[in-house]
């Protein structure tokens, strides 16, 4: 099966490349969409070997994660893997994600760092369990960890995804989106690595509370 | 008449002048030159007869014609926030739609020319 991984990237230039070798024992190919980095995220990606797509302006994960999944359909993926660039993901659970897509029982696998109970931090989960509260009342799904960024599509999910939302709200987005195509979902625990470095790079609490925000707007007024 | 009467109303011409000329040029629609006309021609009604206001009041409850008036601004000026707000979301989508179609030619581009390369 034609599995590609994308990955969108904002100055990761210190991980990029590690994740891009990291992922290619496990899919066909890795799209990096570099989303208006100022560092070398864009060279590190090509030098890994990874098929790089550049914002020249910096547009939000939800906007990378668009790009990289519209050029992904045209290299003619019959499964995508989106993969964070902080390093946070382990590449040995791609394959999990992708076979029930593979097998045909499911049309989109979240991994959940969540359903894992080990290593999240208490802060972590409580903002996490937050998002998951704010996405089940708006949207109506409950997802345990709806804020994740290891996800799996088939193809056909990800030609009938519609990504609005530009900026971190796209991950609550996307469970809205698996209610309006009624997608078979499939929550597959994942072993979440955190580092000092990946701690650092997640939504902290005032861009958390921007998402959540601009979330119950969206919701209410359009 | 009062001072600040006249000078409402000067700028309420003024107002309506550009309102107008925005409507002749093509770049508001009939719908928006009904209900901004409307609007300047209430306030204009108002600034010369103040005790419009306390009918408008009385009419919809409110005790005072000063009190209807700044509810009435208030809620105008939420809606017209709205508006903007509504703006900037599409615009800054529209931004994004042209960041990645550049970005997708462009990686076309030089992945065609990668690929000829190592297939050489």
């Amino acid at each position: 099966m034609m599995v590609i991984a994308v990955v969108p990237a904002y100055n990761e230039e210190r991980t990029v490349g590690g994740v891009v070798r990291s992922l290619f024992p496990h899919v066909r190919e890795v799209v990096v969409v570099d989303d208006g980095s100022q560092d070398g995220t864009a060279d590190e990606a090509r030098a890994a070997g990874a098929r790089v797509v550049v914002h020249r302006l910096n547009r939000g994960l939800g906007a990378a994660l668009g790009t990289g999944i519209t050029e992904a359909l045209r290299r003619g993926a019959e499964a995508i893997v989106t993969f964070d660039a902080d390093g946070q993901h382990d590449a040995a659970d791609v394959k999990r994600l992708t076979a029930p897509i593979e097998a045909g029982e499911a049309d989109i696998a979240i991994g959940s760092r969540i359903l894992e109970r080990r290593s999240m931090p208490v802060s972590r989960r409580a903002a996490n369990w937050i998002g998951n509260a704010l996405t089940f009342v708006l949207f109506g799904q409950w997802v345990s960890d709806s804020q994740s960024g290891l996800r799996a599509f088939s193809r056909r999910a990800a030609e009938e995804l519609e990504i609005k939302c530009d900026r971190m709200e796209v991950s609550s987005e996307i469970v809205k989106e698996i209610r309006r195509h009624g997608w078979r979902l499939t929550e597959v625990p994942i072993k979440p690595v955190y580092t000092d470095y990946s701690m650092s790079k997640g939504q902290g609490f005032l861009v958390g509370l921007k998402t959540a925000g601009k979330l119950l707007i969206r919701r209410i007024m359009m | 008449m009062l001072l600040i009467q006249i000078f409402i109303l000067a700028f309420v011409a003024f107002a309506l002048w550009r309102t107008v000329g925005r409507f002749r040029a093509g770049e508001l629609k009939r719908s928006a030159l009904a209900l901004w006309l409307l609007f300047w021609l209430a306030l204009a009604t108002v600034t010369v007869l103040p005790q419009s206001a306390s009918w408008f009041a009385t009419f919809v409850g409110v005790g005072r014609g000063v009190d209807a008036a700044v509810y009435l601004a208030i809620i105008i000026l939420y809606y017209l926030m709205f508006r903007i707000f509504l703006r900037l979301e599409k615009i800054d989508h529209d931004i994004t739609l042209v960041v990645r179609e550049m970005g997708l030619k462009e990686s076309g581009k030089s992945g065609s020319e990668r690929e000829e390369n190592s297939s050489r």
